[in-house]
């Protein structure tokens, strides 16, 4: 099967081996991966602050680039940049009829990665194994605005040798919110480090999830955490591709 | 306006307060786990019920919305028919000019109140106590709050923020109590005092939860009987009703009743609940001589016709704040508004207006669950980020900040700068990181930057794009004829 991929701009920035493993996990599937070069960030965080017009730039360049693909459907990495393209998009555009037509088809090809595995590959076992004990951070885009809840713990409870630990209220958000983070962060440093605790509590080895934004605001709590004393043993951030592209 | 308060702070300010109070922080978050719990097992248990209810408030509410001009004018038809006096109030001055006149009517000067959002808003307790009249609130959190010159921290359990000891402490130093810290004891006292002023006062003021248009009547949902005692005890009654309480008829007032105390307190039903169709009639033992009723706008109108217009179904349960993971740490108090969390946001903005609220519509990371979790489906957290459009839009969003968004346009979208910011960054992010992989708390000099390192490490940039990878992993899959297939 041919699927064009989303990785969002956080893996193409800071965390090229999610995107990596993603694509081993697809083409360990069968599927032939492309991926247009002239995409960069669905630019959710302009609109999440306000700046609807700004974003509308950003915008145009992901519809470009994805609409061109020849390949029907579309693999996200990241649930919130979905969310973004498929939910916000129509609010970005709303003054832009021609966008605002091209980016509602263009929605309807998207497809969130565990989703795309469980729901459209029809797979639950993809062949990992992976002997450690896992918690999976239920965030806000992947599981509540989007819907999907079940395909990660399906994917998560299939591979072999992981131990699943439910964290208390897995899905209260992680406190990232994007400009969020950086506009309020007091706030959101009490978010976060409250979402740390109840993974500590778990004992989990190694915290999951499937939005990268999420993963890169938890991995750098508990790093902070790790260094002031107030977690005492290194706990894994790790996306749910990697884990599914593991063999240890 | 009343709505906001303690703005001589910052909401920086505010928040910094509350996160230091280890007692209220602690309060509020034991308190929403409690009604957290308890509206979840309450909603499991109706199934596909809760649902359906939720549509169906929601088809009701819209409707009344819709057609706001023919259900207030049916509404005050009708509690006009039932013997009320009604007052329509434009604004929140209107409404306490209005009160003031029946106050200087009867020559009364003594009122017993119990808990209205409306009288908040408009600061009626203020107005009142300046022109002369006492005015006691005799819902018990109320009574704690006015005793103990405090504001709300949260709108349906408005004293979350004291525990037993701090109650027993005000009263003893305000009213003289000298007994334990037992809640029982406590409200004995609380009961005492009441009683005497419930038989002296000459006007009783009250809310509303919904009024229903049909009939012309007014309810109150209560768990203390003080309300009951506000609405049938002084020979005066004044009742403050927001244009957006009244619904239809009294098939629609079963639906938000059924939802009402779910949603507030997991409880299935209060345990006082009263509709009032007008004042005593001929052989009625009881019940006001008289009943003005506020209908108040102050607003709603405006709403109404704006993009906010969702927010007219809200009905003030305070599930929105049970859930969110902002206000569990800052409450009401963070906020500084008589309506805080998620639906605070929303209202607060669209009644106060941009210039009043600093820097609220942002303290929310859009994570939705108060929407997931309104009785009434509200897309509160689209709402708050509509506020950041408008915001942006009216250029009321701070001018230091726009050069950054223009950059982030900019640089999101134009390959070559993308890519030229990536191979300079690492480098300088490398060497702030002193070599290391992430930015840490040595980084909170660099404006931006110490948003995040403040209380999070922040990861350098990699050294290869993924894109790079890419293209050169289907370069080898071309060169070994594979097209990933296997």
């Amino acid at each position: 099967m041919k699927v064009a991929f989303f990785p969002g701009c956080m893996v193409d920035m800071i965390y090229p081996e999610i995107g990596i493993a993603a694509v081993n996990v697809l083409e360990r599937l069968g599927c032939d991966v492309e991926m247009p070069d002239d995409q960069i960030c669905c630019g959710q965080g302009l609109i999440n602050s306000g700046y609807r017009k700004e974003n509308a730039t950003v915008a145009r360049m992901i519809v470009d680039a994805y609409e061109t693909s020849e390949y029907d459907t579309i693999v996200s990495l990241t649930g919130s940049c979905m969310n973004a393209i498929v939910n916000d998009y129509p609010i970005v555009f709303k003054d832009d009829p021609v966008y605002l037509e091209r980016t509602r088809k263009l929605g309807e090809r998207f497809f969130e990665f565990t989703d795309f595995i469980v729901n459209h590959l029809g797979v639950t076992d993809v062949g990992a194994s992976f002997h450690h004990s896992v918690t999976y951070h239920k965030s806000c885009h992947v599981t509540r605005l989007l819907g999907i809840v079940e395909p990660p713990l399906q994917l998560l409870q299939a591979v072999e040798g992981l131990e699943y630990r439910e964290m208390e209220h897995a899905d209260r958000c992680c406190g990232f919110g994007g400009t969020f983070s950086f506009k309020q962060p007091e706030i959101a440093g009490e978010v976060v480090y409250e979402k740390c605790r109840t993974i500590i509590e778990t004992g989990a080895d190694v915290i999951c999830g499937a939005d990268v934004p999420c993963l890169m605001n938890i991995k750098g709590a508990l790093s902070r955490m790790r260094s002031d004393g107030r977690l005492d043993r290194d706990i894994r951030v790790m996306h749910i591709a990697q884990i599914l592209d593991a063999r240890e | 306006m009343s709505i906001l308060y303690n703005t001589d702070k910052t909401l920086r300010e505010r928040v910094s307060d509350c996160l230091e109070d280890d007692f209220k922080h602690n309060a509020i978050r034991t308190a929403q786990e409690v009604f957290y719990v308890k509206r979840g097992e309450l909603v499991e248990e109706m199934g596909d019920g809760w649902q359906q209810l939720r549509l169906h408030s929601m088809e009701v509410r819209n409707h009344v919305t819709e057609n706001l001009d023919y259900y207030v004018k049916q509404f005050a038809t009708n509690a006009e028919a039932n013997g009320c006096v009604m007052h329509y109030a434009p604004t929140g001055d209107d409404a306490l000019w209005e009160v003031l006149d029946i106050f200087e009517k009867h020559g009364a000067t003594y009122a017993v109140k119990s808990k209205s959002m409306m009288t908040e808003e408009v600061g009626l307790n203020e107005v009142l106590e300046n022109a002369g009249i006492k005015i006691t609130e005799t819902d018990c959190a109320e009574n704690i709050l006015q005793t103990a010159e405090s504001k709300p921290s949260h709108i349906v359990v408005p004293a979350l923020h004291f525990n037993r000891d701090a109650i027993a402490d005000i009263y003893r130093e305000k009213r003289g109590y000298t007994g334990s810290s037992v809640p029982e004891e406590i409200t004995h006292f609380l009961r005492k005092i009441l009683r005497d002023e419930f038989m002296e006062a000459e006007v009783g003021i009250r809310g509303c939860n919904f009024a229903v248009a049909s009939t012309g009547s007014v309810t109150l949902v209560t768990n203390e009987g003080n309300g009951r005692m506000v609405d049938s005890f002084p020979k005066v009654q004044i009742v403050f009703v927001g244009i957006d309480r009244i619904i239809p008829d009294l098939e629609a007032l079963d639906t938000m009743l059924a939802l009402l105390p779910r949603s507030a307190v997991g409880a299935k039903m209060t345990a006082y609940f009263s509709l009032d169709s007008g004042p005593r009639g001929a052989g009625e033992v009881d019940g006001p001589e008289e009943v003005h009723i506020i209908l108040m706008d102050n607003g709603r109108h405006t709403l109404a016709n704006s993009e906010f217009k969702d927010m007219l179904r809200c009905m003030r349960c305070g599930a929105c704040l049970n859930i969110c993971p902002v206000y569990r740490h800052i409450t009401g108090h963070g906020y500084g508004s008589i309506y805080p969390g998620p639906m605070g946001i929303v209202l607060t903005a669209g009644l106060a207006g941009y210039d009043q609220i600093d820097t609220m519509a942002f303290a929310c990371s859009l994570c939705g669950a108060c929407a997931e979790h309104c009785p009434v489906g509200i897309p509160i957290h689209d709402l708050i980020r509509q506020h950041r459009m408008n915001i942006v839009e009216q250029g009321k969003n701070h001018a230091v900040e726009v050069p950054i968004f223009k950059g982030l346009e900019l640089f999101w979208s134009n390959k070559p700068i993308y890519l030229a910011a990536m191979k300079a960054g690492r480098p300088v992010m490398k060497a702030i990181a002193r070599g290391e992989d992430a930015l840490d708390e040595n980084s909170v000099w660099i404006p931006v930057v110490k948003g995040w390192t403040s209380t999070r490490d922040f990861d350098v940039l990699s050294e290869t794009r993924f894109r790079t990878w890419f293209k050169e992993h289907k370069k080898e899959q071309a060169k070994n004829g594979k097209g990933g297939e296997q």
